[in-house]
C-alpha cells in the first residue's frame, strides 16, 4: 500500500505528514507529528478521550483517516492555551479538581471548547449532553461541569 | 526508636486541608503529561499479542513458521521462549501462565503467542500467520455452576483449601474461608423476626479510560529498563524479574502518568511479555493494549452468588447473622472471597455472626483487585436484607442502622476490635441530612446503605531532599492516580513551615529509591503521607544540627518551629531564627547535604465507613433507572487535600452506579465475552449523573500523625445497595439481582403484576 503526503494545519501551523492510507488521524497526530495529548481509550469511537475540533467540528480522531485531513484546519489540546496563558477551561479544570488521573481531560477539553464555541452559555443539562460522549472513570463529572460552568461564566464576562 | 505517630488532636493546620492546584496540572491540562502509550525510543518495535478465542482448549502446538517469513517481523515468542522460573511458587507460575498460556488456554483472550515488528500493520499480519493447534474443552463461566460435582474442572491439581480433611478429588473450589463469632443457630432461635435472602451480581471491569501499555527495552548483557502505567512499579519489577529469571537490580522501571487504575493496574498482565519481546529483538519494544484486549484480558471483578440470613428482635436488635458468598476469580486461584466474606457485616455490633466464603474458579479473565475488591457485592447483599428486615420490624431502615451500627470497642465480624470509627458519625449525618426528608415523586424511591473498608498502610519508603534554594525535592515510590503528589507536597509543606509552592514531589523510578508496595488498598495518603512527615522530621533534625554548628551551640538546644531554627530558650543563647533557606543556603560548609529519609512498614491504617443516600426514579414502560439526587457521606480521618477526598468519593459513588445499574460482562452460551468495547459495555456519562454531594467527617485515625484515613475504596461499597434499596423502594418489589438493567427491572415488575 502506497503511502500518502498529506497536508494540513493544526494549531494555526502549516504541517506535512506521510501516512498510509488505513491509519487514522490520531495516530498521526499522535506517531506522525508527535502530538500525544489526544489519547486513544477504545479506538471505536466511543470514550472521548481522542476528540479534536475538525473545521469548526468536534469529532473522535479516532474515527478519522490521516488522509481526510488534507487541507483541513485541526485543533488539539495542545493549541488550546495561548502562549503562556492557559485557557479558561484548563483554569477552570485545575481550580475545581476537575481531572484525577487526567487521561480523558484533552478529549474533555476539547469536547467543552466545541460545545461553549457555540453555545457560550450552557445549561447544566445541556453540558451534561455535551459531554456525553467523554467518558470519566475517575471524577463522577462532578467537578468537571462546575469548572465548565465557571468557565462559561468567565468567558461571558471577557 | 519507637515513632511518634499519634495525632495532636488540637494541633491547627496551616496548608493541609486547603485547596491548591495540584503540581501535576498544567501538564495535564495542555497535553503534556506522559501516560502510558506515550512513550518512544530509537528503534522501537510495535508489540501484539494472539489470544485464545476459545473459553477452554488444550494447545497442541504452535506453529510460527509462516509468521517468521514476514518481512519486518523482528521477533515471536511462545510458551516455549518463557521458562518456568517459579521454583515451585504457584502464585509465580499463575502469573507466569495468565501471561501466556502453556498447555491449556484458560479464558477467551488468554495470550497464546506475541509478536514485535516493525509497524503494527506487520505485526497484525503476523498474528494472522501464527497457527494455533486447539483441542477444544468444555468450559463453564457461571459461579454457581462451576461449583457443581459434574461442572468441567479447569484445574486437575486444585483440592478445596480450608477443607478438613483435605479433598481427595480435584475441583473448581479453590478455597473455603469462614470468619465469625458467637453461636448463630441459637442466635436466630432468638429472634422474632429472620430475612433469607439469594442475591447475584454479575462481574464489572474497572473500566479506566488508559488501556495497558508499556514501553520495554532489554539489552544482551541481561539488563532492561520498563516504562509502564501502573499502580507499582516495584511489584512490576519483582515480578517481571521473577517471572523472566532476571536480577532485580538489572531492571529499572518508571512509572509513567497513569489514566486510571482502580485496583486494575496492580497486577502484571503483558509487561514480562514485552521484556521477553525486546530480549529476543535486542530492540526497545512499545506493547499497548487494544481496549477489547482490556475487557478480554485483564481486570474483571467477581461475579457472586450470595445468600444472607439476617434475624433481629421485634425492637430492632440484630441477634444473629450469617451470609455464604461465592466468588468466581477467574481461571487462577486468587479472588478474594475472604473479603466479602469479613466485610459483609462490618458495619454492625454483632453477638452472632458466621460468613462462609467461597473462592471458585472458572473460564474467565483472572480477576483483578476493584476498589474494596470484594466488598461492594457482600454489601449490597447484605445491606439489602438488612433493609428489608428494617421495614418488616416497621422501623426507619437509618433508625435500624443506628441501633445496631458498630462503635468504639465494638468487635468486628472480622475478628479485631474496632478503635475510634465513623460508621455511627456517618449515619447521625446521614439521618440529619436534609436529603433524607425531601420528597419524592410518584415512581420514585430512596435507599440507603452503609459501607466499611479496611484501608492498608504496607512498604514504602520515602526521601526528602532540601535543595541549595531552600526548596524541596520530595520524592515517593507510589503511583499518583489522583492527586496524591498535591497531598503529599502538602504535607511536607506543613511538617517543615514552608510554602505548598516549594515543595515538588516526583514518583521516582525502581532504581532511585527503596520498595514500596503498589498505590492500593488506600494507602497512599496515609503511609506515603506519613512517611512524608516522618522524612521530614528527620529532615527537620539535621537541619536543627546545622543551626546548631553555625551557632556554635549545642543540638538539643535547636527547636524547629514554623520553617525556622530556633535556640529553645533563654540559655541556649541569642541568635535570631535561621530560616530554611538559609540553613540550605550554607549546607555545603556545615557537612554537605542535607535530606531526610523514612522507610518503614506502615501499620494503623484505620478502617474507613460511609453512608450513602439515594433517590432514583424508575420508568416503569422501559424499566431505566434515573439517579435524581445523591449524597456521600464518609470519615476521612483528615481530608488532606479535600477536593480530592471529595472526588474520591463522587468517583467511588459513579462507579458503583454503573454497577448498579448497567455494567456487566455478558458471556454467549460459546464462553466468549459478548461485549467487549465501551458501546455494549456502557460506564455512566456525564448527561446519566446528577451532582454528587459530599459530606466529609473527619474521626482521626490515632495511627496517623495528622489522623489521616484513606478514602479511595470505601465510597464504591455501598452505591449498589443504596441503589437497589431506593429502586426497590420505588417499584415495590425487592431487586436481588446486580445490575438492576432495564430488562431486569421489567422482569420483576412483571413478576409482581
Amino acid at each position: 500500500m502506497p503511502a500518502v503526503h498529506v497536508t494540513t494545519t493544526v494549531n494555526g501551523d502549516r504541517l506535512d505528514y506521510v501516512c498510509e492510507s488505513d491509519e487514522t488521524l490520531l495516530d498521526c497526530l499522535r506517531d506522525r507529528l508527535g502530538l500525544t495529548g489526544a489519547k486513544e481509550g477504545c479506538g471505536t469511537g466511543d470514550c472521548g478521550a481522542c476528540s479534536i475540533i475538525l473545521d469548526g467540528r468536534l469529532v473522535c480522531s479516532c474515527l478519522v483517516l490521516g488522509v481526510e485531513a488534507e487541507n483541513r484546519e485541526i485543533e488539539t489540546v495542545e493549541g488550546l492555551a495561548e502562549g503562556d496563558n492557559l485557557h479558561p477551561l484548563q483554569r477552570k479544570f485545575l481550580e475545581h479538581a476537575a481531572l484525577q488521573c487526567g487521561i480523558c481531560t484533552p478529549g474533555i477539553l476539547m469536547a467543552a471548547k466545541a460545545l461553549l464555541d457555540r453555545n457560550p452559555s450552557p445549561t447544566e443539562e445541556e453540558i451534561r449532553f455535551g459531554l456525553a460522549g467523554n467518558l470519566c472513570r475517575c471524577t463522577g463529572y462532578d467537578k468537571i461541569v462546575r469548572a465548565v460552568q465557571d468557565a462559561a461564566k468567565e468567558l461571558q464576562g471577557a | 526508636m519507637p515513632l511518634d505517630v499519634k495525632p495532636d488532636l488540637k494541633r491547627e493546620f496551616d496548608v493541609v486541608g486547603t485547596r491548591p492546584l495540584r503540581p501535576d496540572g498544567i501538564d495535564k491540562v495542555t497535553g503534556r503529561a506522559r501516560f502510558g502509550a506515550d512513550a518512544t525510543a530509537p528503534g522501537m518495535l510495535v508489540g501484539r499479542i494472539l489470544r485464545s478465542p476459545h473459553a477452554h482448549a488444550r494447545i497442541r502446538g504452535i506453529d510460527t513458521s509462516k509468521a517468521e517469513q514476514l518481512a519486518g517481523v523482528k521477533a515471536i515468542i511462545t510458551r516455549d521462549d518463557l521458562p518456568d522460573h517459579s521454583n515451585g511458587d504457584r502464585a509465580t507460575y499463575d502469573i507466569l501462565y495468565n501471561c501466556m498460556a502453556r498447555e491449556k488456554a484458560l479464558y477467551e483472550g488468554h495470550a497464546v503467542a506475541a509478536v514485535a515488528a516493525v509497524s503494527a500493520a506487520v505485526a497484525r499480519q503476523a498474528l494472522k500467520l501464527i497457527e494455533v493447534d486447539y483441542e477444544v474443552l468444555p468450559h463453564v463461566t457461571d459461579v454457581d455452576a462451576a461449583m457443581k460435582p459434574d461442572a468441567p474442572v479447569i484445574h486437575d491439581d486444585i483440592f478445596t483449601e480450608g477443607v478438613e480433611p483435605k479433598p481427595d478429588k480435584p475441583s473448581n473450589v479453590a478455597r473455603r474461608s469462614e470468619f465469625g463469632h458467637g453461636d448463630v443457630e441459637a442466635g436466630f432461635r432468638e429472634a422474632d423476626v429472620v430475612i433469607s435472602r439469594s442475591y447475584k451480581t454479575e462481574a464489572t471491569h474497572q473500566g479506566y479510560i488508559e488501556p495497558h501499555a508499556c514501553l520495554a527495552s532489554v539489552s544482551p548483557d541481561g539488563s532492561g529498563e520498563l516504562w509502564v502505567c501502573t499502580q507499582g512499579h516495584f511489584m512490576i519489577r519483582n515480578v517481571s524479574s521473577q517471572v523472566l529469571g532476571m536480577e532485580i537490580s538489572r531492571l529499572r522501571v518508571t512509572a509513567s502518568e497513569i489514566g486510571g487504575g482502580f485496583g486494575g493496574k496492580t497486577h502484571v498482565w503483558m509487561e514480562p511479555i514485552a521484556l521477553a519481546l525486546s530480549r529476543k529483538a535486542n530492540r526497545p519494544v512499545k506493547v499497548v493494549m487494544s481496549r477489547d484486549e482490556v475487557f478480554k484480558a485483564t481486570g474483571p471483578t467477581s461475579s457472586t452468588s450470595i445468600d444472607v440470613k439476617i434475624g433481629a428482635k421485634k425492637d430492632g436488635t440484630i441477634v444473629a447473622a450469617e451470609a455464604i458468598l461465592r466468588y468466581q476469580g477467574g481461571a487462577f486461584i486468587g479472588s478474594w472471597a475472604d473479603l466479602g466474606a469479613m466485610t459483609a457485616f462490618a458495619c454492625y455490633d454483632l453477638r452472632n455472626v458466621r460468613t462462609v466464603g467461597y473462592d471458585v474458579i472458572v473460564n474467565r479473565p483472572k480477576t483483578a483487585a476493584y476498589r474494596a475488591p470484594s466488598a461492594p457485592m457482600a454489601a449490597f447483599a447484605v445491606e439489602s436484607t438488612v433493609d428489608e428486615l428494617a421495614h418488616k420490624l416497621g422501623l426507619e431502615p437509618i433508625d435500624f442502622r443506628i441501633r445496631n451500627a458498630a462503635r468504639e470497642g465494638t468487635r468486628s465480624s472480622y475478628g479485631p476490635t474496632y478503635g475510634p470509627i465513623g460508621i455511627g458519625a456517618t449515619l447521625s449525618a446521614a439521618k440529619n441530612h436534609p436529603h433524607m426528608s425531601a420528597p419524592l415523586g410518584n415512581n420514585q424511591g430512596r435507599g440507603m446503605a452503609c459501607g466499611f473498608w479496611f484501608n492498608f498502610g504496607g512498604q514504602t519508603c520515602t526521601s526528602l531532599n532540601i535543595n541549595l534554594d531552600g526548596t524541596i525535592a520530595l520524592s515517593v515510590g507510589t503511583p499518583d492516580i489522583g492527586g496524591s503528589r498535591a497531598s503529599m507536597c502538602l504535607m511536607a509543606a506543613e511538617e517543615l513551615g514552608i510554602p505548598y509552592e516549594k515543595v515538588r514531589c516526583v514518583v521516582a523510578d525502581t532504581s532511585s529509591l527503596g520498595y514500596n508496595d503498589v498505590t492500593d488498598g488506600s494507602r497512599v495518603t496515609f503511609s506515603s503521607g506519613m512517611a512524608t512527615i516522618l522524612a521530614a522530621r528527620d529532615a527537620i533534625k539535621k537541619l536543627c544540627g546545622r543551626a546548631a554548628q553555625m551557632w556554635g551551640i549545642s543540638e538539643e538546644a535547636v527547636i524547629w518551629e514554623k520553617g525556622y531554627a530556633k535556640p529553645a530558650g533563654p540559655n541556649a543563647g541569642e541568635f535570631p531564627p535561621l530560616s530554611l533557606k538559609e540553613i540550605a543556603a550554607a549546607a555545603a560548609t556545615t557537612g554537605g547535604p542535607i535530606a531526610g529519609h523514612h522507610e518503614f512498614n506502615a501499620d494503623g491504617a484505620g478502617v474507613s465507613f460511609a453512608t450513602h443516600i439515594v433517590d432514583v426514579e424508575v420508568d416503569r414502560e422501559t424499566g431505566a433507572t434515573r439517579i435524581l439526587r445523591y449524597t456521600v457521606l464518609q470519615d476521612a480521618g483528615k481530608a488532606v487535600h479535600p477536593a480530592y477526598v471529595e472526588g474520591q468519593f463522587q468517583g467511588g459513588a459513579a462507579q458503583g452506579i454503573g454497577w448498579a445499574l448497567n455494567e456487566e460482562y455478558v458471556y454467549g452460551e460459546d464462553g466468549r465475552l459478548q461485549n467487549a468495547g465501551f458501546l455494549d459495555y456502557r460506564i455512566p456519562v456525564c448527561s446519566d449523573l446528577p451532582m454528587i454531594d459530599t459530606v466529609i467527617l473527619e474521626i482521626p485515625n490515632p495511627k496517623h500523625p495528622y489522623g489521616v484515613r484513606g478514602v479511595g475504596e470505601t465510597s464504591i461499597v455501598p452505591p449498589l445497595a443504596a441503589i437497589a434499596n431506593a429502586v426497590s423502594n420505588a417499584v415495590g418489589v425487592r431487586m436481588t439481582h446486580i445490575p438492576m438493567s432495564p430488562p431486569r427491572i421489567l422482569k420483576a415488575l412483571e413478576g409482581r403484576s
